[in-house]
């Protein structure tokens, strides 16, 4: 093959060209945590295929943390993270309407106004 | 286009959630064929920053200085950490990443038309780092717009990290338009040989399709071909032209209208390109499939066969 790589002009293109390919096998995916500095909650910044734990970590440490400050990095098998099913959202919807859960719900100064609006104080 | 019948009412609803500028995330209902189309461009993307380090990966030995050195292997390693992310990016969609690799190689899917051109000098690495990364940010800023939660997050680590491969680019640029008289002619030559392939990099005209009629209704695609080129004409011919370098076109202006004019830049090569007739479309599958035969027992090795795969939830 032409190729105005040196580098390219070393491997033996040739002969592994001729091969055939084979699918792989699929390696299990990790979804990572990114925590950025101690004290601040680990995100989850996104996956990594790999074999094991500490594969996982090393591909983390690559792909998550080339830029910026990392404190740590989590990993957790995709397989062992459980979700609500993204059709139940809905059993979350009511949850702003319990504004009785927010301070601001809780407003008395219009009382204190007329109360001592009515006793002249 | 697929002409397979949806769940009207689902797809009314998927398509107000698009409307109303919420994110699909890889559990939701989505149509058929709005899965294929995503698959179709987040791969093919993918496969564009992979293929794409490797005209750039030769030169790393070949740098003229350190620092040189060391922010190409630097921009060189994002790419490749794009690429992964895109390819994870699809996978929650349905398609594993060997898959994909796999048909990268066997020429089921495609990759950006413009790394099937060769690096021939040094200066070829500062066009490519200043004009290909700067055409490429433009598309991947519009599209980390769109309406699919695991690519928009993909895309906007991506532009942030692309951002210094388009410093890094412009930095190397200026430096050798501003050289010996050596320097700037190779950088011009490098420039007048990227021409063509930059303006075929968005695409064919696209206006009246009715295909990306459908993409932009659900925010697959949100900006026509012509938009993008005319966005990166507008973004980047000043910068070259304002260090005394040209471009080989004498039809090359802006109109008052604010639309780039330009020679037909010969979409019949574009196409044959396309179709595996470009300068180095054989030399960078090879090499591709190289790298997969020769890593295979390394990854083998690290094969487990107790695990169970399962999709990535993000």
């Amino acid at each position: 093959m032409e190729t105005l790589d040196p580098r390219i002009q070393r491997l033996d293109l040739k002969k592994l060209a001729d091969g055939e390919t084979h699918t792989n096998s699929h390696l299990v995916t990790y979804e990572v945590f990114h925590q950025e500095k101690r004290g601040k909650q680990p995100t989850h910044v996104g996956i990594v295929h790999a074999s094991t734990p500490e594969i996982a970590l090393m591909y983390a440490k690559e792909q998550y943390s080339r830029r910026g400050k990392t404190a740590n990095l989590w990993v957790v098998k995709t397989s062992e993270v459980y979700t609500f099913a993204s059709e139940d959202e809905d059993v979350f919807e009511t949850t702003p309407e319990k504004t009785f859960r927010d301070p601001a719900f809780y407003k008395v100064r219009d009382r204190i106004e007329a109360y001592r609006l009515k006793n002249n104080q | 286009m697929n002409t397979q019948v949806e769940d009207p009412e689902k797809l009314a609803a998927f398509e107000d959630r698009i409307a109303r500028g919420e994110k699909i995330e890889p559990n939701d209902w989505m149509p058929a064929e709005y899965r294929k189309q995503l698959i179709r461009m987040i791969e093919q993307h993918a496969h564009s920053e992979i293929v794409g380090a490797l005209p750039e990966g030769t030169w790393i030995t070949r740098a003229p200085n350190f620092r040189r050195k060391l922010a190409l292997i630097a921009k060189v390693q994002d790419e490749i950490g794009h690429g992964q992310l895109l390819y994870s990016a699809a996978e929650t969609l349905g398609k594993t990443r060997e898959q994909m690799l796999e048909d990268l190689i066997n020429g089921k899917s495609k990759y950006s038309n413009v790394f099937n051109y060769p690096a021939k000098t040094w200066a070829d690495i500062a066009v490519i780092g200043f004009l290909v990364d700067g055409a490429a940010i433009v598309n991947q800023v519009i599209n980390s717009k769109g309406s699919y939660g695991p690519y928009c997050r993909a895309l906007e680590r991506i532009c942030y990290e692309e951002s210094f491969h388009l410093k890094q680019g412009h930095d190397n640029v200026v430096y050798l338009a501003t050289g010996t008289p050596k320097q700037r002619a190779i950088l011009q030559d490098a420039i007048n040989r990227w021409y063509r392939p930059l303006l075929h990099f968005f695409g064919p005209s696209d206006k009246a399709s009715v295909h990306s009629e459908k993409l932009m209704k659900w925010k697959i695609k949100l900006a026509s071909n012509d938009d993008m080129r005319n966005q990166f004409l507008d973004q980047y011919v000043p910068k070259i032209l304002e260090l005394g370098l040209t471009f080989p076109d004498p039809n090359l202006r802006k109109n008052d209208d604010g639309i780039w004019e330009f020679s037909d830049p010969n979409w019949d090569e574009f196409f044959e390109v396309i179709k595996g007739n470009g300068p180095c479309n054989a030399e960078r599958i090879a090499v591709r499939k190289y790298a997969e035969e020769a890593g295979r027992w390394v990854r083998q090795a690290l094969l487990n066969p107790s695990d169970k795969y399962v999709t990535p939830l993000a």
